[in-house]
């Protein structure tokens, strides 16, 4: 058995350039198994991380609010307390459009906003300058805001010069109560827009700024994200026995957008998985052709061996022992590059794209087999040859 | 049995080989019969198409008759599969080609190791007997080199060695000066003769008349049939 692992050695870095083309053809299909599904994996995680630094516990709910039958903010906070075991924040979402001015400069992409005092918890902020909006802001309609660090820079020069000023809302003259820590990491990206672009003023005032009676749209967050579906289901409940019609509102939680993103990451990723497969059933294709080529140039070497005494058996043994070797090296070759490219073009793209095991198991394990399969057929042909034909060519 | 009472090395009776070419039925070996004994060193002569290279192929268990019976060492092998003719191969005869026949990828002594290799001897045995059979055919220094580094004479001996290796019942040289000059072949004649006195059976294969004038006994083979059977001396009598 040895003796034929380095007959098999022998024999591959005899025939280097042949033995490199048949290795070819399983580093590509190895590596690029090891490639595509490392990158997906990476890009995956990549998605998750991002869905989940914005909150996976987050469900937001939204209705339509008929002059018959609607909710009060009341209703939403006696629903929030009775089931604080469920619900860890909640707060009321009024979207305004209004103009941000400080005299004569004007902000142009600003996004202003009602909220209660735990939003800023629920995006997970931290204030830098000054203080969080308060309870006693919501009951007394305080015209305040807490303004992001864009803003304050762009208005302001800074957050400190920025607290205790007043920015105006359609005209109206609010108070600058904090700034919120900078968000955006990357300069390029801090511009209009951007996620420290933002005005957050008292629900019960944005309210009368945006001269709507009611507020239609909320945000919860849950304790637990394994508590997902109870609370959906608890705030379905809630919403049908104030409506009655099961159209007019709409519950979603984060959670459930990102189990059908990673079923669809999912798919993706065995769609080209299986799209690498098939460059590694080439690659048998190839080990096969190569192998054919090497009995046929060999005839006379399986000849000669027979002749001396070779049984089936051996010779065999010796054809599938090199198939078997030419395609392990191959394979080990393939998850070496496959692993190096995953990683560098994952850094590249800006993701973590480290090979996973089970990529390089499957890869390996599959170009192995292959190598062994498409060995079988060559090296059988081989030992049934004729010991005098064989002889006898050239 | 002959007159010692001893049972023939190579026992042929009746042995035929028909090849269909189309529906043509060719005759390569038409009813030979034939027995070779311990110790003889005969020359199976013949021009080409007579049927000599078919009867080295039964003789050297290459290939089977078609009808006929053959007992090499007593051993019936009219009938063996594929395997087990390899396995008489390996273990009775010691084949020297006119092509010599040796591995370009193996040094001497592998190549010289392979007939022990496949009859299971271990790898230090192997050595050591490869070696003793390089050193009978004088190439043993050269153990290390490919046989593409050796001249035609040289790479004979090492078939020679090989042959020898197994330490075969019987000896099968086909043509084995047939790709040597007439110096280099006379030199492995010459050797073929020594290990005929050593007391090895040789069976050589040939075309040449004065090749075959070198053995002791002469079976001349004309369309497939045996055409004389005798001593050398009475052979050079009639040609």
């Amino acid at each position: 058995m040895l003796q034929s692992f380095k007959m098999a050695l022998k024999s591959i870095w005899g025939n280097k350039m042949r033995s490199f083309l048949t290795m070819l053809g399983i580093i590509i299909g190895v590596g690029s198994v090891i490639i595509l599904v490392s990158i997906v994996n990476g890009y995956m995680s990549y998605m998750v991380e991002s869905f989940t630094s914005m909150g996976v516990n987050r469900i937001t709910v939204s209705y339509i609010a008929l002059p018959s039958r609607s909710i009060d903010v009341d209703d939403f906070y006696d629903f929030y307390e009775e089931h604080s075991d469920l619900y860890q924040q909640m707060t009321p979402v009024v979207s305004v459009s209004a103009t941000v001015k400080n005299g004569s400069d004007t902000m142009d992409a600003t996004s202003v906003g009602g909220y209660s005092e735990e939003y800023l918890d629920i995006m997970g902020y931290e204030i830098e300058s000054g203080r969080n909006l308060l309870y006693s802001d919501m009951a007394s309609r305080q015209k305040v805001a807490l303004i992001g660090d864009f803003v304050a820079t762009e208005l302001y020069g800074s957050a400190e010069s920025a607290v205790g000023s007043t920015i105006k809302l359609n005209g109206d003259a609010y108070t600058i109560i904090g700034v919120v820590e900078r968000q955006t990491e990357d300069d390029a990206d801090y511009d209009d827009g951007c996620d420290d672009d933002f005005v957050w003023i008292p629900y019960s005032r944005a309210v009368k700024l945006s001269r709507n009676a009611d507020i239609t749209s909320y945000t919860f967050t849950s304790w637990d994200t394994d508590d997902t579906d109870s609370c959906t289901e608890t705030l379905e409940d809630f919403l049908y026995e104030h409506l009655m019609d099961e159209d007019l509102y709409d519950v979603t939680a984060m959670s459930s957008l990102l189990d059908s993103l990673n079923e669809q990451i999912g798919m993706m990723s065995m769609m080209l998985g299986g799209i690498a497969g098939i460059s590694l059933l080439v690659a048998g294709v190839g080990v096969m052709n190569i192998m054919l080529v090497s009995v046929t140039e060999r005839t006379r070497e399986i000849g000669i061996r027979k002749a001396l005494g070779a049984k089936r058996r051996v010779i065999l043994q010796q054809f599938i022992i090199e198939a078997a070797v030419t395609s392990t090296i191959g394979g080990i070759i393939g998850i070496i590059l496959g692993a190096l490219c995953s990683t560098g073009i994952g850094s590249l793209i800006g993701i973590e794209a480290p090979p996973t095991m089970s990529a390089v198991l499957v890869s390996f394990s599959v170009s192995v087999g292959i190598g062994l399969i498409f060995g079988y057929m060559p090296a059988s042909r081989a030992s049934r040859l004729n010991p005098i034909d064989a002889l006898r060519s050239e | 049995m002959d007159e010692s009472g001893k049972a023939p090395l190579i026992e042929l009776r009746d042995i035929y080989k028909i090849y269909y070419m189309g529906d043509e039925e060719v005759h390569a070996n038409d009813g030979i019969s034939l027995s070779i004994y311990k110790g003889e060193f005969v020359a199976i002569v013949g021009k080409s198409g007579s049927g000599k290279s078919t009867l080295m192929n039964i003789i050297g268990a290459l290939d089977v008759p078609t009808d006929g019976e053959y007992y090499l060492g007593g051993e019936d092998v009219s009938d063996m599969t594929d395997n087990q003719l390899a396995e008489i191969r390996n273990r009775m005869i010691g084949f020297i080609f006119q092509q010599y026949n040796l591995l370009p990828k193996l040094n001497l002594l592998e190549n010289v190791e392979l007939p022990l290799l496949y009859a299971g001897v271990d790898a230090a045995e192997r050595k050591e007997r490869a070696l003793n059979s390089l050193e009978r055919v004088g190439l043993k220094e050269k153990w290390k080199n490919f046989p593409n580094q050796l001249s035609g004479g040289q790479q004979q001996r090492v078939s020679i060695a090989r042959a020898l290796a197994g330490d075969p019942s019987l000896i099968l040289a086909d043509e084995p000066t047939g790709a040597l000059d007439s110096r280099t072949g006379r030199e492995v004649l010459d050797f073929l003769k020594k290990l005929n006195k050593e007391g090895n059976t040789i069976v050589m294969i040939t075309h040449d008349n004065s090749i075959a004038l070198e053995a002791e006994r002469v079976v001349r083979i004309i369309d497939g049939k045996i055409n004389f059977d005798g001593d050398v001396k009475e052979y050079a009598a009639i040609i």
